[in-house]
């Protein structure tokens, strides 16, 4: 198998705090993914380290055996790895979608043309109203996104980041604030656009990826705590401790 | 999430129309007929005073209300490009319409330059930039040689449109005027609707997604600050064609206020509402005029009411009301 993403002794200082510490982690093509911890370990730090919005103090980051530490968040998003967030992103005042056009149209570049019509973007409309149907908003197409419910929100972001059609995404607890029935749709839309892409999704819970997840490793303060599929990892004394010492789970 | 769940939240369904919408061409067809028939029944300097401010707070709404960005420093690009226009008309015995259109250009150039450095910075820092990058091109205007300190560029001729048509009068001025400023809306209206204008407001909504759908936002936002510096530029240029003068009121920095209260009270991020903020704070001020200092201080009450009772402007009001676009 080969490997997508790497990382290699990734570490994050803030102002002599350590909150990343020489992290290495090798992400399969094709696999999901799932990097956990509890609260405070630093995913998310590391999290925004894979995905550019944070400058690693040290360490070497390589998507595709490209070396990317020293990219622009935009730049690697227009090498295919796409990252979700934690909380719901939509363009609130678009409509669903326009929310959609906005991915389809980085087809055609960067769009600076500010002389021509808008018109000429309804050629995406056939492209957008898959993905629209594809995350069950079929009905809401014309809606403004600002005005969905929560879990709609979150259809529309990943309907949104599909449209790019990324190699790589990167989500951040996609499930987070999310009631049961929407966990499990999630789960089932994550499962399907995982078959052929590689998936890397950051979580608080062990039991959400329990049979998500192909592959997790497990962060606590900052470091590698083990790494396994699920059977192993709830084996793993350490991981118990993390949480259960912790309080978490 | 799931489909089947319930229709809590009152939606907002804007309806699908390919180019521009039957609404706005309706209503840019009326407001154009009147403007046809305004100078006939107003003062037409007071008309095109107007026009002049509506265009400047739509460039300026481009900005705000459309990229998301807070300048304080607008007066910089109106009464700058009202300077270059006066002294080209003036001392290089340019035409008018040259003139209009060096102003513009030494307007784009001054954005651009300012634009590059002030969009390093974000929210409040990227205005405080923006006004200091302001007073130091005021300082300029107070101190340089060919600006006329304190007295201005008085008596610009008005000359002649491409040599031929003359432009003494006011009624001929005023379509000269009219044409401008309308064309110059029009023109703020494309870019709105244009692939880019789509970027424009997708960064507005949400900068760090844009930026993870692959767009690198600071270039859209250089490009969108220059746009605006430039159109807020044919306004100043028109207006100094318009009065035969450049003052230093166009680029102190309460012009840069003045700009932002009338986009805000007619609704930013609105097609039409810094219009009807334009038409509203010109009119009160021009009748109010006898009020003296009093004007600034209704003004205040007004603006204080207009953020208590209606946040998102007239137009933003009615544009919520009729769950339409304006």
């Amino acid at each position: 198998m080969s490997i997508v993403l790497k990382a290699e002794g990734l570490t994050k200082e803030f102002k002599g705090f350590v909150a990343v510490n020489k992290v290495d982690l090798e992400v399969e093509k094709g696999t999901i993914h799932a990097l956990i911890g509890p609260n405070g370990a630093g995913k998310t730090t590391f999290f925004n380290l894979l995905t550019k919005f944070l400058q690693p103090t040290a360490g070497r980051i390589t998507y595709q055996e490209r070396d990317i530490t020293g990219m622009s968040p935009a730049g690697i998003a227009q090498l295919g790895m796409v990252r979700s967030f934690q909380i719901s992103a939509v363009f609130s005042d678009l409509t669903v979608l326009e929310n959609v056009r906005i991915a389809l149209q980085r087809k055609r570049g960067e769009s600076f043309d500010f002389w021509r019509s808008e018109k000429i973007l309804s050629r995406f409309d056939d492209d957008a109203h898959g993905y629209i149907e594809d995350v069950g908003l079929g009905e809401f197409i014309n809606h403004r996104a600002g005005e969905l419910s929560y879990g709609r929100k979150r259809a529309l972001e990943i309907a949104t980041t599909l449209a790019l059609d990324p190699g790589m995404l990167l989500l951040d607890e996609p499930m987070a604030g999310m009631a049961q029935q929407d966990v499990e749709r999630i789960s089932a839309l994550i499962r399907r656009i995982a078959k052929n892409r590689t998936v890397l999704m950051v979580e608080h819970n062990l039991s959400v990826v329990a049979d998500l997840s192909d592959r997790i490793t497990v962060l606590a303060r900052g470091e590698v705590l083990a790494e396994g599929d699920y059977a192993a990892i709830s084996r793993s004394p350490a991981v118990i401790e993390a949480y259960i010492g912790t309080g978490d789970e | 999430m799931a489909v089947a769940e319930n229709e809590t939240l009152q939606d907002v369904i804007y309806p699908k129309e390919v180019g521009m919408p039957l609404l706005h061409k309706a209503i840019f067809l009326v407001l154009l007929s009147f403007l046809i028939v305004l100078p006939f029944m107003v003062y037409p300097v007071f008309a095109m005073k107007v026009m002049c401010f509506a265009l400047f707070a739509a460039a300026f709404n481009l900005l705000l209300g459309f990229g998301g960005l807070l300048s304080f420093g607008h007066a910089a690009y109106f009464g700058g490009a009202s300077y270059v226009a006066a002294h080209a008309a003036k001392v290089w015995g340019f035409t008018p319409e040259l003139s209009v259109l060096a102003g513009t250009l030494s307007a784009t150039v001054l954005g651009l330059v300012i634009g590059s450095l002030s969009i390093r910075r974000q929210g409040i820092y990227f205005a405080m930039v923006t006004l200091a990058f302001a007073q130091m091109v005021y300082f300029f205007a107070l101190q340089a040689e060919f600006t006329g300190g304190e007295d201005g560029i008085q008596s610009v001729p008005r000359g002649d449109l491409f040599g031929v048509i003359p432009l003494q009068g006011n009624i001929a001025l005023y379509f000269f005027v009219l044409v401008i400023t309308f064309g110059g809306i029009l023109c703020l209206y494309r870019i709105v609707h244009s692939p880019f204008g789509q970027v424009l407001k997708a960064i507005r909504d949400n900068e760090p997604r844009a930026i993870s759908l692959g767009y690198q936002v600071n270039r859209y936002k250089l490009m969108v600050f220059t746009l605006s510096a430039g159109f807020a530029g044919l306004a100043g240029a028109t207006k100094a064609q318009v009065f035969q003068l450049a003052s230093l009121t166009d680029v102190h920095w309460s012009m840069s206020g003045e700009v932002v209260l009338m986009t805000l009270l007619g609704g930013m991020g609105t097609i039409f509402g810094p219009l009807v903020g334009a038409a509203m704070i010109v009119t009160m001020q021009n009748y109010l005029a006898t009020f003296g200092a009093w004007v600034t201080i209704i003004q205040g009450v007004i603006f204080v009411l207009g953020v208590l009772l209606f946040r998102e402007g007239v137009v933003g009001l009615l544009s919520r009301l009729l769950k339409r676009r304006l």
